[in-house]
């Protein structure tokens, strides 16, 4: 395979902008792409329910995943079960789909002590153990090597896996990914390169990132084919990151998929996007939702009945609400955790410290049951 | 029983923990052929093959960084880092990362592996090759900060870091790798982290130091004997998660207390150690805690023999704290 288009290479887009199909597609069955259509809903119908929790104060953080529903989800589900997925800041969608259990995902988002990293993440830094779904740090590009060692494990240990690494386009500039490509290229680890070009760093446009804007061309410079698609596109996302999850499971060794879509919302709740980018490029984006030109393509192929997006939407909702209702009541952590997991044991000098600061809790009446002091 | 240097007892200790365990893996800078730049990994990769020991690219961040998801994914990686003094592109992937792991993840993920890198002075190597910078990581809860002084505990200890679910800095007194030999177990023996050791006995004074500076305090003690000062040497062995009580049971018991290393003073781990006495010793002492450190400068290169703490400067900090 090379970076340069073979007739064998999935093509960058499969369905354009008014969900009409460009050329012949694969046999694919109606009720796999109606399930897409499900994931890439929920991930936005969770989304919403965030942000509005978020303004209302009920939690901290949000980083929306608006307008990068098929980015994830296409991309996503062309992995296995066993397959790793190393996330960044915008792929809770996929840890959804990929089997993150949404009272986890909404537990994490308050912080609270379903969280199954016992609240010790601020909001939006998802993990799932079960579907191989570690969380990112906040840094950028540092799991970028972890999935490459973690792939170099899986090689090494006769694994049959592929692991997906996931970062955005301000992650190109990072250390990790100048290393974690490098490293990857030289060992031919199982592993796919995907780099969520969704325009915005935060405030720094893509263009001001880099002055080489063809990201695919970074992985020629590494030694592994780079290729470009339509992260808007949910179809054309599955099938070039399967192509490429086939190509790495064969052990062919990386390649780095690069899935341009767009940012709708600011870098987080916290963010104002107005302050940086022009409404225009917004809307030219809004055009392209990614939810709207797949609707539109199910119903063209009649795989999508008249009312059935709004009924699907309400049990989203529905579903939604009902799991934010039981976490809301969820009480947060146990004192004790501030200084568990820093070691597989709680070594003396921490319990120390833990057993002074129990004591001032306990006197201003705020230890709980399961608070006091440890044994030394 | 053999007579090994501390460079053939590491050698032996990886070797031992890759025969035990086929998920150890040693990988690094130049560690595969050539064997490591002071030998440490000879012939690993011709008994091992180059699945299990092999060159890396030249990048500290992605060799910590790659090793975190190996040990993520079920390997036991054993990095290493050329010099300390390169370890700082590294340095937020063991800071960050590394040492984060179990906790930001509630204990779902861990990184159970271990950085070997030879430190300090003595070598002529000037700023960047003979730092001592264990005091950066001495303040990174989540990591384990270990440094062998003589061949057995060398191995003893590397193969409790290997076998440790913690992430393990392993920092190796280059300026002992060849100067000092002694008799190493043979198998698979463990020295527990977080043990001191009593190097020399001693009732008058208690000098708490580690690696490269247990020697130089050993020889401070000896000459202070034939002046009547009678010197209690304590191997720290690992700095972080510190033996805290041990220290101080020491310390209590002699009142009078010297620290010796090689990194600069001002937030060295003669700070901490010296803070400890204060919160918790200081009805039990009789002088104050003196440091003997090197300068808060960077490493000087053609007068690094006048920075690094020598028996003589040790010996003048004795008198001063016994007569205090």
């Amino acid at each position: 395979m090379t970076a340069t288009s073979t007739p064998a290479t999935p093509r960058r887009r499969l369905i354009d902008e008014e969900g009409v199909p460009e050329g012949k597609l694969r046999n694919y069955a109606d009720g796999w792409l109606k399930d897409l259509l499900v994931h890439m809903l929920r991930v936005r119908c969770v989304d919403q329910r965030m942000l509005k929790l978020q303004r209302a104060g009920r939690i901290g953080f949000v980083g929306s995943m608006l307008g990068q529903e098929a980015a994830m989800i296409g991309t996503a589900a062309a992995l296995e079960p066993r397959d790793w997925l190393w996330s960044g800041l915008r792929e809770g969608g996929a840890a959804l789909m990929r089997g993150l259990p949404l009272a986890e995902y909404v537990a994490q988002m308050y912080c609270n002590s379903n969280d199954t990293a016992k609240g010790r993440q601020m909001c939006n830094h998802f993990q799932h153990k079960g579907s191989h779904y570690p969380s990112w740090s906040s840094v950028i590009g540092t799991q970028i090597p972890h999935g490459v060692g973690a792939a170099f494990a899986a090689k090494q240990r006769k694994l049959d896996e592929v692991h997906a690494l996931y970062f955005g386009d301000g992650a190109t500039s990072s250390n990790g990914f100048h290393s974690g490509m490098n490293c990857a290229a030289v060992w031919k680890v199982p592993c796919v390169f995907v780099c969520v070009d969704n325009g915005w760093a935060i405030s720094v446009p893509n263009k001001e990132q880099s002055a080489q804007l063809d990201f695919t061309k970074k992985a020629l410079a590494y030694g592994m084919p780079g290729f470009e698609v339509d992260g808007n596109d949910v179809l054309a996302c599955y099938e070039l990151m399967h192509w490429l999850v086939v190509h790495a499971r064969s052990g062919a060794g990386p390649a780095l998929l690069v899935v341009k879509t767009y940012r709708m919302l600011g870098h987080s709740s916290s963010d104002d996007p107005t302050k940086y980018r022009d409404k225009a490029e917004v809307e030219l984006w809004e055009k392209r939702d990614p939810i709207r030109r797949y609707v539109r393509f199910l119903e063209g192929r009649g795989a999508l009945g008249k009312g059935e997006f709004e009924e699907l939407e309400g049990r989203l909702y529905a579903e939604i609400d009902r799991i934010v209702h039981e976490q809301e009541a969820t009480p947060p952590m146990p004192l004790r955790s501030l200084v568990e997991d820093v070691y597989a044991e709680v070594p003396r000098h921490l319990r120390l410290q833990y057993n002074e600061f129990a004591r001032i809790a306990e006197r201003h009446g705020e230890a709980q049951k399961g608070d006091g002091a440890f044994p030394l | 029983m053999a007579n090994l240097t501390l460079l053939q007892a590491i050698n032996d200790g990886l070797r031992t923990a890759m025969k035990d365990d086929p998920s150890v893996l040693v990988f690094g800078e130049d560690v595969g052929k050539k064997g490591g730049v002071f030998l440490a990994t000879e012939n690993l990769q011709r008994d091992f093959g180059a699945n299990r020991c092999f060159d890396t690219p030249l990048s500290e961040d992605g060799i910590v960084g790659c090793a975190i998801g190996m040990a993520m994914n079920g390997l036991r990686p054993v990095a290493e880092i050329q010099f300390q003094d390169f370890i700082f592109p590294a340095f937020d992937q063991i800071v960050s990362e590394a040492a984060k792991l179990r906790y930001r993840s509630g204990g779902q993920y861990t990184a159970p592996l271990v950085i070997r890198t030879p430190y300090g002075g003595g070598i002529r190597g000037g700023l960047y090759h003979s730092q001592s910078g264990e005091a950066y990581f001495c303040h990174t809860p989540g990591l384990k900060v270990v440094v062998p002084s003589t061949p057995h505990d060398a191995k003893g200890l590397l193969l409790a870091a290997i076998a440790d679910p913690d992430p393990v800095l392993f920092l190796e007194p280059k300026a002992l790798y060849r100067s000092v030999k002694g008799e190493v177990p043979e198998g698979n023996y463990k020295v527990p982290l977080s043990t001191l050791r009593e190097a020399r006995a001693g009732t008058q004074v208690t000098v708490f130091c580690y690696g490269a500076m247990v020697p130089v305090t050993l020889k401070a003690a000896e000459e202070a004997a034939a002046s009547g000062i009678d010197t209690r040497v304590i191997d720290l062995r690992t700095l972080l998660p510190l033996d805290e009580e041990g220290v101080l049971e020491h310390a209590k018991s002699t009142g009078r207390v010297v620290v010796v290393h090689e990194a600069p003073r001002f937030c060295g781990f003669g700070a901490e150690i010296s803070a400890l006495i204060a919160e918790h010793a200081i009805e039990y002492m009789e002088a104050p805690v003196v440091r003997v450190t090197g300068f808060d400068t960077p490493f000087p290169n053609t007068l690094e023999h006048h920075y690094l703490p020598d028996h003589r400067r040790v010996l003048d900090a004795l008198e001063r704290v016994a007569h205090f």
